[in-house]
């Protein structure tokens, strides 16, 4: 039904008013139910309108039903929706809430809740909407009139309004309405709004187990979810991935790297399921790691440090490794494949148990062996968590522990079963336990058995004896010991013991029944008094089978079993026929009364299979004239030797189900299981995860939308916390990063590359020449251009970079591309947010084309700079009594100009600022800036003033003076004070004309916060003794050849941050102090530099954010 | 995902339902009905159920079940985390997880239960969102809103869901400003019958209580964090810090939370985590103090001998036991009685107290009674559960509380075959026995000075004295 979304539905509430008045409402529904009926096309849309003439009524039906007849159910409830009171409304929704949650029924309700759809009491809607998920599906008619509100509520600007409105619209089952959704779908899978987005992602499965015909256009809009470059949609989208089209691992590609960076930023529940496909993808895409086991053996040191190994060998050898790929030999991992399981690694220390199940179970199907083990702590700590968690681990480590003993032998004690512990949980301890022993382990697992078969706990017991047949199987050693004990247990005093040990003891006694008549002679005087049949049958098999062990008791055995025949459980009477057939066959003269007496008991057994066993066995042993063939054969057919059983752990190969998922846990497929690929044999192409680079143009406008979502941990503090995909070497990172950016942006080809870098040179020249150029367009145009060869840049330090202690600053720089595109968005920040002053999106994207103009039509030149900070220099050593800073330790301000107010924001008012780097007059805590106003427009703007500040905590302003008026084309220069509290939180008020309000904010670089200090090298020595270890930073970094000169150096430094150089002995160290200007920390930058341009920067400030963001800055100033 | 949600209590009834997807009838329990029944403790239910159409995925709290329908592949582990959160965010707002909590604040859990999952999936589960969607219901809340009608539903638009800290509420402001976290630390320890450790580790958690207004940005480090080699997180904590710095910075949620959940181990792992660890810690040895560069060559050649003494010296110095206990459980062959000896006393306190002690023995069952004299505290002894509990309070060194006496046992029947094990609590005050020391707190990002507190316990965690 093409365009049929675009229908806009009638609402009941506008329905209902003329309505009201009607003398006849049941007339008038009879004939419109049967106008529903006539309707043989049973159009949707003539039902819709219908409907809700139809909901009012027969409500309003049943209400004059109510009256007249007798009191029909819940008419109380009814008369209190269709009261105009919304608090006796929510009285009668929490009623049938209650009534839903009881499970009892309350559809006849339908017409009267739905009618307060579009109530405007939130919580009546809310209840009315859970009313209307649970009861749409038997009432579908009647639910279409409530469409037209979510309609309504998906056009909403309020983004939670939208992702409401199209979360209930998608609950709704009603199948008429699939287009409709459909339709809401697809338009809220390109919203602003993250959240709305993610809504959407949730909505393609209702909707596709609604109707699977459209897995098609659902799978184009998966597709469009999956290049989200959100965390809050990541999961969602996986998820509905995983329920719509599995399959199509394809559609993985293009974002795998991107998953995998977001991965630890993704809420816990979308962690999980991006983690489980991701599994299943790897196994598709990558080689098996073990394939080479033989290989790595043969140097177990090299694959036991394999991963760091792997991260010393620098891009270069990897990206020589993946094009040897092909040859597959020696095996090297994919870096894409060690890209996942280096981010997923962090997650072993989540707090949920589902995702460090996840992680685990990862690393079992993919990682190297010699890398599993790290697994094995996490999932021993989830030991100590609810016991159902407890259940499902141990039973994963079950299945593990068998494939992968030696992972979980160190915690072997951690298994040890406490007597309050769950039957259940106990007996999956003591089978990892089992699975742990080895020849070395053994004695101490022994001897918490031995404790074990004293508990209370039979069930308990019974497994512990199996357990201890299980460990004399496979450990030879103690085969011997075992027996003794389980003979031991033979005099104990609860059958069940006994019974079990009988039972394993047969099974042991297979292995070398010879040395063993004693212990067959016991069992066989316990037939008086075990009663457990299995334990029985179990002897009578034993004698039996080694009959000629105890010849003189087996017949004895027999004549008792005779008696007792006809009282025997079905499978003791099966194994007498046995024992009577061989002991017939061995000592015919003794037994072929006794046998034939039995055999012809089967013969009338109730049981047909005892009958038959009877019949056979005669056949086969009775020697008839007809057949003789078999009967001459009978005693190798009865008496053959036969291999003894091997005792198994019953979680033997269940690891070809994906652990972790219920498959697994059920040892049967689930429905929906997705089978674990098997290896490829060849590697598929790696290429098919490139991303390409986006174009810049394209990119700005994802930056627009990214300005919300803006990575928490990148703004406000430089340091990195988990944005990133953290890993303990961020060097590695940067390297695996770099190669794909470095593959996306140019070819395979060496020589395509080597272009590359010459147009990185010269980006490079022309970003520094915009660094001296004042215009702020022209800095922006360049900072978006600057962004595509931004990853090889990075790439390329990286290869020179060989430092691993490197902190988190480098890593942020170089880490995905996301953050990338960030960064020059929270530059942007600095324009007004239009998302505030202008309403419209079509603005936006008009400003946007502004900041491109020219920088000849700006209106400001640099000689005012000059001037006017000048004039403010003049100003600050008149007005202020503070220490003469010597000139030289400060250069004339800090950062260029910033944007306040764009001159078409601003309706011709242009407003920039500066950091001034004088101390401010007023307070010498504040951080003083100077805004320069200039008015473009034709007319003069008056009453220039800073209105009410919305500020943070802690952070106050000392506002100009108003500026009475400025007439056109005229500029000034105002000196406000912002005391910032030492954090880069950006200070917001308003700029107030007589007319206007202008929302604007002013964000300090970090090396705004402090004020130079001057001291002598040996106090700075002192100063820096002091703050070591957490207080220090330190980061290495390569100084281009352009920025080696000391004049370069202390430009940049000092242009950076407003430090004041402290002198130094030595020529190639540089030193700087300042104090940060609300708490006075001191803060110390050191710069080491050799000659060769390997450089290591350190700053020591108590304020460890500061000096974080500080180390980044710098870095950024000086490699640049 | 989860397709239905089904509340039961202990006498089988099926007090509340939820269904996300289309409705599954009750009937569906019945499976679950038999397989309780089959176990003949409700421990033992199997949490994972596989019925002809659904599987059910229940968990046990608090008296009550959380039976999940499940109709397809799903990690097990995935529901029943999700399960306890629900149980976690009912105690949270109800103040216990009960089914009479339940049941009067029904229409509030229904709307809890529809904002954390959407379609089975979970959407909200985050306690400070779900705070600002649902306020939680007060005595005085609900007086007020019965006289003016207002609701539990915020009329704000929460944002929470739209940040990237979704654990914690926009616009938080407190008068008094206060951050409190408690360590507390649990012994989990199995004794044998001479006495000798079997095995003992530490499980420890720090409980935190953040009152902060707006946006703090906290960092807590240790004097000690070496001691924290394996630990969980709470999401808002900066990994990469902590592995960097051993610091745990993080914004924190508003209200309580658990921060970091940890656990300090008597066993000795060589695997290759400890050797990566030790080789960090000498690195950033090297960094720090550059005058100790040649020791560390030194250290460095005798790296792996030195970090298994460590450990090996960690084994015995890290879980230390504080309490012996003293016991002679015997019973007579023929005989319908038999003796009871058991004396508790202080080891290696560190000149705490040791509270709250509690001892509880499921006794055999032919027991039919018991008549004990304390010389501290006093017992119970339930003929029915064949539990004995001695609730002996605190303990001085000065005079070992004892309890003593004879055993009657059911005549006739044959002796038990082993004695009972000994389950053991206690609390010690301002104590982490691992060790463990807060050095310092420090706020970034907000400019008040919040009132700070750090508050140590160590309790008995699975306490077990065979004997």
């Amino acid at each position: 039904m093409p365009g049929a979304g675009e229908l806009l539905l009638p609402s009941s509430d506008s329905l209902a008013s003329p309505l009201c008045s009607g003398r006849r409402p049941l007339s008038t529904l009879l004939s419109i139910k049967n106008l529903l009926r006539k309707d043989t096309a049973y159009n949707p849309w003539s039902v819709s309108f219908l409907a809700p003439l139809l909901s009012f009524l027969s409500a309003k039906h049943s209400h004059i039903s109510a009256k007249c007849g007798p009191m029909t159910r819940h008419d109380d409830l009814k008369e209190m929706l269709d009261t105009n009171k919304d608090s006796l409304k929510l009285e009668a929704m929490k009623r049938i809430v209650a009534m839903i949650a009881r499970g009892k029924n309350a559809s006849d309700l339908f017409p009267a809740v739905v009618k307060n759809v579009a109530c405007k009491n939130i919580e009546v809607k809310k209840l009315v909407y859970v009313y209307l998920v649970r009861y749409a599906e038997e009432q579908q008619d009647l639910a279409l009139l409530s469409i037209s509100t979510f309609q309504r509520g998906l056009k909403d600007p309020n983004q939670l309004i939208r992702a409401s409105a199209l979360r209930v619209l998608s609950s709704i089952r009603v199948p008429i309405i699939v287009p409709i959704m459909m339709l809401a779908i697809k338009e809220a899978a390109s919203d602003m709004s993250p959240y709305v987005r993610k809504t959407a992602a949730h909505a393609i499965p209702k909707l596709y187990s609604l109707d699977s015909d459209q897995k098609d256009q659902l799978i184009e809009v998966i597709e469009k979810l999956l290049a989200d470059k959100t965390t809050l949609v990541a999961g969602s989208v996986v998820m509905a991935f995983e329920e719509v089209c599995p399959e199509r691992i394809d559609l993985i590609h293009k974002n795998y790297r991107k998953l995998c960076n977001l991965l630890i930023d993704v809420e816990e529940w979308g962690q999980v399921v991006i983690i489980s496909m991701l599994t299943r993808y790897a196994r598709t895409q990558f080689l098996s790691p073990t394939q080479n086991e033989s290989l790595l053996e043969e140097n177990p040191e090299k694959a036991f440090y394999g991963s760091e190994e792997d991260e010393a060998k620098g891009p270069g050898s990897e990206e020589a490794a993946a094009a040897a790929l092909p040859t597959r030999k020696p095996y090297v991992m994919d870096p894409d494949h060690r890209l996942l399981l280096r981010n997923t690694k962090p997650l072993l220390q989540s707090r949920s148990a589902a995702v460090v199940m996840a992680v685990a179970q990862l690393y079992f199907h993919l990682a190297p062996k010699a890398e599993v083990g790290v697994i094995a702590k996490a999932l021993v700590r989830l030991l100590r968590s609810h016991s159902e968690v407890q259940y499902v681990v141990l039973q994963n480590v079950a299945t593990m522990s068998i494939k992968r003993r030696g992972m979980f032998e160190p915690y072997l004690k951690s298994f040890y079963i406490r007597s309050t512990d769950p039957t259940q949980i106990k007996i999956l301890k003591l089978e990892v336990l089992t699975n742990l022993a080895n020849e070395t382990n053994i004695p101490t697992v022994l001897r918490e058995f031995q404790t074990y078969i004293r508990s209370m706990d039979k069930d308990f017991v019974a497994a512990t004896i199996q357990a201890i047949g299980r460990c004399a199987t496979n450990i030879g050693r103690v085969r011997d010991t075992c027996l003794n004990g389980l003979v031991q247990l033979l005099s104990n005093r609860d059958e069940l013991v006994v019974a079990e040990s009988v039972v394993v003891i047969k099974k042991l006694l297979q292995m070398q029944p010879a040395q063993h008549g004693e212990i067959i002679k016991h069992l066989a005087k316990l037939t008086d008094n075990i009663q457990v049949p299995m334990a029985r049958a179990s002897i009578l098999w034993l004698i039996g089978e080694y009959c000629e062990h105890v010849p003189r008791i087996a017949p004895d055995v027999l004549r008792k079993m005779a008696k007792s025949f006809t009282a025997e459980e079905d499978i003791v009477k099966l194994q007498v026929i046995n024992l009577a057939a061989k002991l017939y066959l061995t000592n015919s003269k003794q037994t072929k009364l006794l046998t034939q007496y039995v055999l012809s008991l089967a013969k009338y057994d109730q049981n047909y299979d005892i009958r038959d066993r009877a019949r056979f066995t005669r056949q086969l042993i009775v020697p008839s004239e007809q057949g003789g063939a078999l009967s001459r054969h009978a005693k190798k057919l009865f008496l053959a030797p036969k291999p003894a059983p091997v005792l198994e752990s019953s979680f033997k190969d269940r690891d070809h189900f994906q652990l972790g998922s219920l498959s697994h846990l059920l040892n049967a497929k689930a429905t929906g299981y997705q089978e674990l690929p098997d290896w490829p044999e060849e590697a598929p192409d790696p290429s098919v995860r490139n991303v390409e680079v986006p174009e810049w143009t394209k990119c700005s406008n994802r930056e627009k939308r990214k300005e919300k979502e803006k990575p928490f941990y990148s703004d406000s503090e430089g340091e990195s916390g988990p944005t990133e995909s953290a890993d303990s070497d961020p060097e590695s990172e940067s390297e695996s990063d770099s190669k794909s950016s470095s593959e996306s942006g140019s070819g395979e080809s060496s020589s395509e590359s080597d272009n590359e870098d010459q147009d990185e040179d010269e980006e490079k020249g022309r970003s520094s020449e915009s660094e001296q150029s004042e215009e702020e367009g022209e800095k922006k145009k360049m900072k978006k251009r600057k962004k595509v060869p931004e990853g090889q840049r990075e790439g390329s330090s990286s290869d020179e970079g060989s430092d691993s202690s490197s902190s988190s600053s480098e890593s942020e720089m170089t880490s995905d591309t996301e953050e990338e595109q960030v960064e020059p968005a929270s530059w942007r920040k600095k324009t007004p947010p239009s998302g505030k002053s202008a309403p419209a999106a079509k603005e936006i994207s008009l400003l946007d084309l502004e900041d491109f103009t020219p920088p000849s039509v700006q209106p400001l030149s640099p000689p005012t700079v000059v001037s006017t900070s000048l004039a403010a220099d003049l100003e600050g050593l008149t007005l202020t009594d503070s220490p003469l800073v010597p000139s030289l330790l400060s250069p004339v301000s800090g950062a260029g100009r910033q944007e306040l107010l764009h001159r078409v924001a601003g309706e011709g008012l242009a407003v920039d600022y500066t950091f001034s780097r004088q101390p401010f007059s007023g307070d010498p805590h504040m951080v003083s800036v100077h805004i320069h106003f200039s008015n473009s427009s034709d007319t003069p703007i008056k009453g220039l003033h800073v209105g009410t500040p919305k500020l943070p905590a802690g952070i106050s302003i000392q506002e100009f003076p108003e500026i009475e008026s400025l007439s056109p084309g005229e500029s000034t220069t105002a000196i406000m004070g912002i005391n910032f509290c030492d954090s880069t939180q950006a200070a917001n008020f308003q700029l107030c004309t007589q007319t206007r309000q202008f929302y604007v904010s002013i964000q300090p670089p970090v090396g705004e916060l402090m004020a130079p200090v001057f001291m002598s090298e040996n106090e700075f020595k002192k100063e820096q003794g002091k703050l070591t270890g957490m207080n220090e930073i330190t980061e290495k970094l390569t100084l281009p050849d352009a920025s080696r000169s000391d004049h370069v150096v202390v430009q940049k430094v000092t242009a950076t941050a407003n430090l004041g150089r402290v002198p130094c002995g030595t020529s190639d160290e540089y030193r700087f102090a300042g104090r940060t200007l609300t708490s006075g920390s001191l803060v110390l930058l050191t710069l080491d530099a050799r000659p060769t341009g390997a450089a290591q920067l350190t700053v020591n400030s108590e304020k460890m954010v500061i000096g974080t963001m500080l180390v980044k800055d710098v870095v950024q100033a000086l490699t640049q | 995902m989860i397709h239905s949600l089904f509340l039961i209590n202990c006498s089988g009834d099926i007090f509340l339902e939820k269904h996300w997807k289309s409705v599954v009838s009750q009937s569906v329990c019945d499976y679950f009905f038999e397989a309780q029944e089959k176990a003949a403790d409700v421990e033992n239910v199997p949490p994972v159920i596989s019925t002809p159409h659904h599987y059910l995925i229940s968990i046990y709290r608090d008296k009550l079940f959380f039976v999940s329908v499940i109709q397809t592949e799903v990690p097990p582990l995935f529901v029943i985390e999700f399960l306890h959160r629900v149980a976690d965010t009912f105690q949270d707002y109800f103040g216990e997880c009960s089914e009479a909590a339940i049941k009067d604040n029904v229409v509030i859990v229904y709307e809890l239960l529809e904002e954390m999952l959407d379609n089975g999936f979970p959407l909200a589960t985050e306690s400070n969102i779900l705070k600002e969607l649902i306020k939680p219901p007060t005595i005085l809340r609900s007086v007020v809103n019965s006289i003016t009608g207002s609701s539990n539903v915020g009329d704000t638009l929460p944002t929470g869901q739209l940040s990237n800290i979704p654990w914690r509420r926009a616009g938080v402001k407190y008068t008094n400003n206060e951050a409190y976290f408690d360590v507390v630390e649990e012994i989990d320890a199995i004794i044998d019958k001479s006495g000798s450790t079997v095995f003992a580790e530490i499980q420890g958690v720090i409980d935190a209580c953040i009152k902060l207004s707006g946006m703090p940005d906290l960092s807590l480090s240790f004097m000690n964090p070496r001691l924290l080699d394996d630990v969980s997180f709470h999401p808002c904590i900066r990994f990469k810090r902590w592995e960097s710095e051993r610091v745990l910075s993080f914004i924190p949620p508003d209200g309580n939370f658990r921060l970091i959940s940890y656990r300090v181990s008597s066993q000795k792992y060589v695997d290759g985590s400890t050797r990566i660890c030790h080789h960090i810690s000498v690195c950033w040895v090297e960094l720090t103090f550059p005058c100790f560069m040649l020791t560390v060559g030194y250290l460095n050649s005798s790296l792996l001998p030195l970090a298994m003494a460590h450990e090996e010296t960690r084994k015995n110095c890290l879980v230390a036991i504080p309490v012996y206990v003293k016991h002679s459980i015997s019973f007579k062959e023929n005989s319908s009685c038999g003796r009871f000896d058991v004396t508790i006393g202080p080891k290696q306190n560190m000149g705490k107290t040791i509270e709250g002690v509690t001892v509880t023995v499921h006794m055999p069952k032919v027991v039919l009674n018991m008549n004990l004299t304390p010389t501290q505290g006093s017992y119970t002894f339930d003929p029915v559960t064949k539990v004995l509990t001695w609730d002996v309070g605190k303990i001085t060194p000065q005079k070992l509380p004892s309890l003593k006496g004879l055993v009657n046992l059911q005549s006739g029947a044959p002796k038990p075959e082993e004695n009972p094990s000994l389950n053991i609590q206690f609390k010690i005050q301002q104590l982490a026995i691992s060790g463990l020391k807060v050095n310092r707190l420090d706020m970034y990002g907000e400019k008040y000075k919040p009132f700070k507190g750090v508050k140590y316990v160590t309790k008995a965690g699975k306490f077990q004295v065979r004997t």
